[in-house]
């Protein structure tokens, strides 16, 4: 239990903390640097709830795809002259207060629903060397009942690709169609 | 009855020959006025035609006459009417008494006694003036259309005597008006001749704005204009002497503001003197014998009405008897010798409204003909002694002519003794019946201004003949050497009045004279059938007539007494100055100017009240009408420049105003559309927040 | 102790974040990056239900979820090199053509 906690708010610091610091940069390397800390940080809280899957699937796709893909675009993109440029939008105190709002909508929300969360079992935490039955379950769910939506998305992939290969070509003739 | 039945014809004959004169005169006589006074041309052949006609149609007036009266006299009532044809058709009208009565107003003639003593007189008088004429404007020019006036004169004249209703007679009334108009700015080319015809004309006027208020008054009041119905009218109006100041009061006063007008009394007398521009025998005729009578005829056929209004009555013999001291007054001083007599005929006319003003009606129209003799006689001799001393007539520039022009002398110096009121002649006998008249009627104050008056009378009239014919001879060189008596065309008219001033008297005696045995004429009898005999007159008193052989014996000898002393003061061999600024002292020169009356009246009504009063409207017009108009462009400027604003700013406002509005009220909304994202993500949370808040709160 | 509450805090904690990152931040890449924290918050609580409800359903949607969200930052990443090569700039307020 004990280390639950610990672990708990480890990774929940760790997450806000560099959440907060990735927004806040000038340099949007570092920026993304923090983002990777960041989604480090969401891995391990999936850990912590027993989606082991989940948190190999994030740590290889969002970590190793999704964040390279902007560090290389980062790159590709020659930010000019960062550091002499505004970091925020003018609306950013609106920005903070709607948030805020929101905030504290959430926080109204979830209060009042606290009520209704029944005391879990603890879960009896893996012994080492035990095999979960995380990724089995997971594997026999998304194939069996959800697998139309597993086809869409891949197709919904392949869009993706064909649209980001379209739109980052150089060719001028055929553009902007 | 021929005559009788064609009195219409009287006034027609005139009217022949004055339309002649109109339409053909040009051709028969052309030489123009003011050709040259004392030309002695060949008269020109036409001219015979116009002596034949004009003069001959008035003496075939005057026969018909004639003829017409002694018809008359046999005729009960001595009354005949003759209708020609209706002019005002009868319309039903309400009598103040409240009887109705059928008002009418015809083309109709009466004779009757007055009327028949005024047109003889007019007729007889008129064709000696016609004759008289014809040597006096021998050398005038516009001779055509002296005698055309002339006669047209005179058909208004007869038309004024002969008619039977107020409303014909005023017809008379205003032609008379116009033809002394026409005649006194005869010689039209003098700036004073036309200024006194216009002062005739204006001064009547006033008078004739009276008569008619008067004449409406009467149809109102009486609802007939007739003579012959207003004695029926006024018994059965009940109408009784009036104590008060009735509408009978102020018809009759209204009717004598008319007759002052016409006969020159105060205070519209200042014509008469100035129409003395006019030519001798229109002074003679008009302005001494005939139209200035024609008032006191007036108030003669309204007796019937006056003797029921005493107040009135009381101020004609006031005015009247003012008026003779006054004119009288006035003569005393003056120097011209139509002037002397323009005032001695005002003064007399003054004596016939006294004598109308006690009652006496009868006397006064005696004296209109007794008066109508002799003034005429002693014009036509005025006429005759400057047609002798070529023009002038300024007195003082006359003297010794009884020798030189001794018909005009001897005929002239009757008609003084006449006016002068010796006895045997026709003044005598009328002037003093009115004095005794005044007396009787216990109007003692009033017979004394006679008194008086008659003795200035008799000293004027002395003094313009000894003036004139006495004494050296004062006349200038050139004019002395064409001294000669008149053509016999003058001199016979002047032997006939002569000889009517001595006898025409004689139709009326005194009463008091029928006491001795001496008869009694019936003028007087025969007048009482047309007009009203006051009861508390000489006729039908019992009592002694002692008191008017005093009287008479009193004026007889105030007569020889101012005959006296004016033969001492002027019948002097020599002219050393006129001896009245002497005698009179510091009254003289009011006397001379006249009182001062037409400066006064000039100041006043002319300066102050023509031309004043036409400077006040003109600046009115000006001020207030053009004022009102510039005041209407003005006023439609700002309207319109209100209008110009309105259109701007409220109905062009309201147009620009909607697009305003919306271009307002979409502002915030288009603001929003700010094209970057940033907003729009802020918009979306913004509304999800709102949505869900909603939901949660 | 641990309960699902606090990892729906958590998730709420991060999703407000990336909010405020999407709206604040003029770099669009930067923007990109805080989509994805907000995706990663979703990710979390539904994890969190998933794991009090004992069902799997909730980490395949979580699946699901990453895959979008990576098509979505490819696709996101070419628009913005596109606008880049236009425009010869990545922050959102210098993109303002359709303002009024």
């Amino acid at each position: 239990m004990m280390l639950d906690s610990i672990f708990f708010y480890v990774f929940a610091v760790m997450i806000l903390g560099s959440a907060l610091a990735c927004i806040t940069r000038r340099n949007v390397v570092y920026a993304a640097v923090w983002l990777i800390n960041t989604l480090v940080g969401v891995a391990g809280i999936f850990l912590l709830q027993g989606a082991e899957f989940l948190a190999g699937v994030q740590v290889v796709v969002y970590i190793g795809g999704i964040t390279v893909l902007f560090l290389f675009v980062i790159m590709l993109v020659p930010v000019r002259e960062e550091s002499l440029q505004r970091r925020f939008a003018s609306q950013k105190w609106i920005a903070f207060v709607a948030c805020a709002l929101l905030m504290v909508l959430l926080a109204t929300v979830i209060s009042q629903g606290v009520s209704t969360f029944e005391v879990a079992a603890p879960r009896i935490p893996a012994g080492p060397g035990d095999i979960t039955q995380n990724s089995q379950e997971v594997g026999y769910t998304l194939f069996n009942e959800y697998l139309l939506p597993f086809e869409l998305a891949s197709i919904l992939l392949l869009v993706a690709i064909v649209g980001a290969v379209t739109m980052s070509k150089t060719g001028a003739a055929e553009g902007e169609g | 009855m021929f005559f009788l039945d064609s009195i219409w014809l009287i006034p027609l004959f005139p009217l022949v020959g004055a339309a002649v004169m109109l339409l053909f005169g040009q051709r028969l006589d052309p030489q123009h006025a003011g050709d040259g006074h004392g030309d002695h041309h060949a008269p020109p052949p036409g001219r015979a035609i116009i002596n034949f006609l004009c003069p001959g149609m008035v003496l075939l007036s005057f026969l018909f006459a004639a003829g017409a009266v002694i018809q008359l006299a046999s005729v009960e009532g001595h009354s005949h009417e003759v209708v020609k044809w209706t002019w005002i058709a009868g319309l039903d009208t309400a009598t103040n008494a409240g009887n109705l009565v059928k008002f009418q107003a015809d083309w109709g003639f009466l004779l009757d006694s007055l009327s028949s003593v005024m047109v003889l007189v007019v007729t007889g008088i008129g064709f000696l003036i016609h004759v008289y004429s014809i040597g006096y404007m021998a050398h005038d020019g516009g001779y055509y259309r002296f005698f055309g006036y002339l006669n047209l004169f005179l058909f208004f004249m007869l038309t004024l005597v002969l008619a039977n209703n107020y409303a014909l007679l005023f017809v008379g009334w205003e032609g008379v008006g116009l033809c002394s108009y026409l005649l006194i700015g005869f010689y039209f080319h003098k700036k004073s001749a036309t200024n006194a015809a216009n002062k005739a004309f204006l001064v009547n006027r006033i008078g004739d704005a009276a008569f008619v208020m008067g004449m409406l008054l009467m149809v109102s009041a009486l609802g007939t204009i007739q003579f012959t119905e207003i004695g029926p009218a006024l018994a059965s109006g009940g109408y009784t002497t009036e104590t008060t100041f009735g509408v009978l009061s102020l018809i009759t006063l209204l009717f004598f503001i008319g007759a002052a007008g016409k006969s020159a009394q105060l205070p519209l007398y200042v014509w008469l003197p100035d129409a003395m521009e006019g030519p001798t025998p229109v002074s003679a005729l008009i302005h001494a014998a005939t139209m200035v009578t024609a008032g006191v005829y007036m108030v003669a056929r309204s007796s019937a009405v006056y003797v029921l209004t005493p107040d009135t009555m009381m101020v004609v013999a006031v005015v009247g008897g003012l008026t003779a001291i006054f004119a009288a007054s006035i003569g005393l001083t003056q120097f011209d010798i139509k002037k002397v007599l323009a005032y001695s005929t005002v003064s007399q006319l003054g004596y016939m409204f006294l004598a109308c003003g006690v009652g006496a009606f009868w006397v006064g129209i005696f004296h209109v003909y007794t008066h109508a003799f002799f003034k005429a006689l002693l014009f036509l001799g005025s006429g005759s002694v400057i047609h002798a001393v070529s023009g002038e007539q300024d007195m003082r520039k006359m003297g010794g002519l009884k020798d030189k022009i001794p018909i005009t002398y001897k005929t002239m110096l009757i008609g003084a003794i006449a006016i002068a009121g010796i006895p045997g002649l026709a003044g005598f006998f009328s002037k003093d019946e009115i004095l005794w008249q005044a007396w009787a009627t216990h109007h003692q104050w009033l017979w004394a201004i006679g008194f008086a008056t008659a003795g200035m009378t008799a000293f004027y009239m002395f003094r313009l003949i000894y003036m004139t014919f006495h004494g050296e001879s004062r006349v200038d060189a050139e004019a002395a050497k064409h001294i000669h008596e008149s053509p016999r065309t003058m001199t016979i008219p002047l032997i006939v009045l002569a000889a009517g001033s001595v006898l025409a008297g004689w139709a009326a005696t005194p009463a008091a004279w029928a006491d001795i045995g001496l008869f009694h004429a019936p003028f007087e009898h025969w007048l009482g059938h047309s007009v009203v005999i006051a009861s508390h007159g000489a006729a039908g008193e019992h009592h002694s007539t002692l008191p008017e052989w005093i009287l008479m014996a009193c004026s007889v000898g105030l007569a020889v007494v101012s005959i006296l002393f004016a033969g001492k003061l002027f019948n002097k061999p020599k002219y050393d100055g006129d001896p009245m600024e002497r005698l009179l002292g510091p009254l003289h020169k009011l006397s001379l100017n006249k009182y001062y009356v037409d400066e006064i009246y000039n100041f006043l009504f002319v300066d102050g009240f023509a031309k004043g009063g036409g400077t006040k409207l003109w600046s009115f017009d000006k001020k207030i009408v053009d004022g009102g108009v510039n005041g209407v462009a003005w006023a439609t400027k700002l309207e319109s420049s209100i209008s110009i604003w309105i259109d701007t700013w409220l109905v062009d406002g309201t147009v620009r105003l909607t697009a305003f509005l919306f271009k307002a009220v979409s502002w915030p909304v288009r603001m929003l559309q700010t094209g970057l994202m940033h907003n729009y993500a802020l918009f979306i949370l913004l509304g999800t927040i709102a949505l869900v808040g909603y939901y949660v709160f | 102790m641990i309960t699902t509450e606090h990892y729906l805090f958590l998730s709420a904690g991060l999703l407000v974040i990336g909010t405020v990152g999407v709206l604040t931040r003029r770099n669009l890449i930067v923007m990109l990056m805080s989509i994805e924290l907000i995706l990663n918050a979703v990710n979390i609580n539904l994890v969190a239900f998933s794991n009090y409800w004992q069902s799997v359903n909730g980490q395949v949607f979580t699946i699901f979820i990453i895959t979008d969200a990576a098509a979505e930052a490819a696709v996101g990443l070419g628009i913005l090199i596109a606008l880049f090569r236009n425009k010869e700039t990545v922050h959102a307020d210098e993109v303002d053509l359709l303002r009024w």
